[in-house]
């Protein structure tokens, strides 16, 4: 059974007194010790979409369609199911750790409280701290647990966000962007240590990034999220051999290379639309060098091709093309 | 924290000498001689010229504050020449009742301010009462709600005493609860806004997300991340709180005809007595001075960024 299963998920979030739809379609499911990579632009909906799945959204929102966790429907889960859920089966890492941990208490205190909360007891949660925070290569993890947030570097903090999540022994690690807020040569780091803690943990993972390449690198299969719309899920080896969906082609395109920071060669032109003004036919329409009539009349849905799924009309016939020259020369 | 009290006791000292001189100067510029009020109703010339030299009414300004400054330093106050007593007499009778009032005070503001505020901050229905009730609250000044309490519980229901302090606690109680009601009432309103606002403003912050993703249970949440940090911002306030404590005590001890330092201050200042005003004078500075210094420290314990470079 898959670890999250998550179907024809859609979000409205109250705006101004009104209800606005920031995820219009999303269908998601994560197997075991899989690693899923979310990707897509900002503002595409990838936190709402991985903070619907452990009901972390802004209050008033509304949620349309099922999430399911190891068959278990997350959305009807009551205050002590959700309380468990929470405390057992999932664990999220946050982008920014100075802001995600609390500053006025220690280290210590952050790491146990989650364990404490569960019932264990305090020597035994002492122990399976320290030895997650050695784990995650966090040097004197006695002398940490008596720190401050402040005392610590933001590397060495997301380190600790990290072990507390690890900490619980989570089958699901949601992951919003976890390296995005630190420097470089810390980013790898991180990542290094999040895909090796992962892989011998056999943990599932939604893994949230802008960043495609580094999806790549480190998930199984690949998610495409644009303006609110599952496009494209597949593979992370099939990314560069078999394109599909000319939005992901697109975002391939137009990632800055980290060694040489030079624009290579296009971005997407147009600016992404937010999924609340997404009209009638593909989302990606307006920007797409390959739309066609029907295009702008009709919604392509998610269907299956090889090992995956694409939501575009012209799927079949654009997938040499895309392949061939990731910048869209034009339109027949 | 060494660092800090050591400051606060030099800021302590150069407070109170600005302050003595400052006092000392306003009553000696003040019309009116204490020699015609000493004298009574029959005031010769050759009395009132009597009375100042004993009293050593004509020396020059700084003659007089600097032998008031060495007696203070030798630990005597002075005598008040009204009551022909050592003002420390004189304060020891009346320290007591405005001590009690004042902390009286302070408990409920506290206790009433922080529950108010954190209620309506996190009870959308509760909340609109409490905000349309502190915004009144806030602008009832203390000598108001004193004669409005009086006239309410003491004359018409008749449950609380007119006048005075009692003696034993459960009749200072009883004497005091309606004149620490009447100084409570503005600055409980005042707390319950912060308050409010300071929780408003740590419920939105991520780490309280964080504690939520985790499954920590709401009362945890809201007493270790929520409550724990919007302390920070209400302490650094409160010293504010204690400022306006000591104003309004004098107005409420006057009120309810309360012997305390409060409405001491007031009768010797209109009787030009210059030991007692200048004693009080300096126990109320002194007191705002040493709690704002308390409250400098319970920051410290409070915020552990504000330790760092500062320890
Ligand atoms: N609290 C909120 N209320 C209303 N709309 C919101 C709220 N938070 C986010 N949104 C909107 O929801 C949409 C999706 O936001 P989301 O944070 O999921 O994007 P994202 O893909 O994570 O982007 P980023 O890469 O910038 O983090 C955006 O258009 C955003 O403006
Ligand atoms: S459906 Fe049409 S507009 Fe949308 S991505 Fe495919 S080709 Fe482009
Ligand atoms: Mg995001």
């Amino acid at each position: 059974m898959n670890v999250l299963e998550i179907n024809h998920l859609a979000v409205e979030l109250p705006v101004e007194g009104a209800l606005r739809r920031v995820l219009h379609d999303v269908t998601l499911s994560i197997g075991p010790g899989e690693a899923v990579g979310l990707v897509g632009e900002s503002g595409a909906g990838k936190s709402m979409a991985s903070r619907a799945v452990i009901r972390l959204l802004p209050a008033g929102a509304a949620v349309h369609g099922d999430i399911r966790y190891s068959g278990d429907s997350v959305l009807a889960m009551d205050r002590a199911a959700l309380r468990h859920f929470r405390t057992h089966d999932v664990a999220m890492v946050f982008q920014d750790p100075r802001a995600h941990i609390n500053p006025v208490r220690t280290i210590g205190d952050f790491l146990l409280e989650a364990l404490l909360e569960r019932g264990e007891r305090r020597d035994d949660a002492r122990a399976a701290v320290i030895a997650v925070l050695a784990a995650v290569g966090v040097s004197e993890p006695e002398r940490r647990l008596r720190q401050f947030p402040h005392e610590l570097s933001g590397g060495l903090l997301q380190r600790v966000m990290i072990a507390a999540a690890l900490a619980v022994s989570p089958t699901l690690l949601l992951a919003d962007e976890p390296t995005t807020a630190l420097d470089v040569t810390t980013q790898s780091d991180v990542m290094v240590i999040l895909d090796a803690r992962r892989r011998e943990r056999g943990l599932a993972m939604l893994f949230v990034t802008h960043d495609l390449e580094l999806a790549a690198a480190v998930c199984d299969r690949i998610a495409v999220l644009y303006a609110g719309f599952l496009v494209e899920d597949a593979p992370a080896g099939d990314l560069h051999r078999n394109l599909r969906h000319p939005y992901t082609a697109g975002l391939l395109a137009s990632r800055p290379d980290p060694v040489a920071p030079r624009p290579r060669l296009a971005a997407i032109p147009g600016r992404p639309l937010s999924a609340f003004e997404v009209g009638a036919g593909c989302a990606f329409a307006p920007r797409c060098a390959f739309a066609v009539e029907r295009c702008h009349l009709e919604r392509p849905e998610l269907r299956v091709l090889d090992a995956g799924r694409v939501a575009c009309h012209r799927a079949e016939e654009l997938a040499g093309q895309l392949a061939l020259s990731p910048t869209p020369g034009g339109s027949e | 924290m060494w660092k800090v009290i050591g400051e606060r006791a030099v800021s302590l000292v150069v407070t109170l000498l600005v302050a003595s001189v400052g006092i000392y100067g306003a009553l000696f510029l003040a019309p009116g001689n204490p020699a015609t009020l000493l004298a009574g109703g029959h005031a010769t010339p050759a009395v009132l010229a009597t009375i100042e030299r004993t009293e050593h009414l004509n020396e020059p300004f700084f003659t007089r504050y600097w032998d008031w400054l060495v007696g203070v330093l030798h630990g005597n106050l002075g005598q008040s020449f009204v009551y022909r007593e050592p003002v420390t007499t004189l304060l020891a009778g009346r320290v007591g009742n405005t001590v009690f009032l004042v902390l009286y005070a302070a408990t409920l503001i506290i206790a009433g301010g922080v529950v108010l505020g954190l209620l309506a901050a996190l009870d959308r229905r509760a909340g609109a009462a409490i905000t349309v009730l502190t915004s009144v609250g806030l602008g009832i000044p203390s000598f108001v709600a004193a004669i409005a309490l009086i006239t309410v519980f003491s004359v018409k229901l008749g449950w609380f005493p007119v006048f005075g302090s009692g003696t034993g606690l459960l009749s200072q109680l009883w004497h005091l609860t309606l004149p620490a009601v009447a100084l409570a009432i503005s600055w409980t309103a005042y707390t319950a806004q912060l308050t409010k606002a300071a929780v408003r403003e740590e419920l939105g912050r991520e780490h309280v997300e964080t504690a939520r993703s985790r499954g920590i249970s709401r009362r945890h949440v809201i007493l270790r991340h929520v409550l724990r940090n919007a302390m920070i911002p209400i302490t650094t306030v409160s010293g504010l709180t204690v400022a306006g404590l000591i104003a309004g005590d004098v107005v409420v001890e006057q009120a309810f005809g309360i012997n305390g330092l409060g409405s001491f201050l007031v009768q010797s200042t209109l009787q030009k007595d210059f030991a007692s005003v200048q004693a009080v004078s300096l126990i109320l500075v002194a007191t705002f001075v040493i709690v704002n210094g308390l409250v400098d420290l319970w920051s410290l314990v409070l915020d552990p960024r504000l330790r760092t470079g500062r320890a």
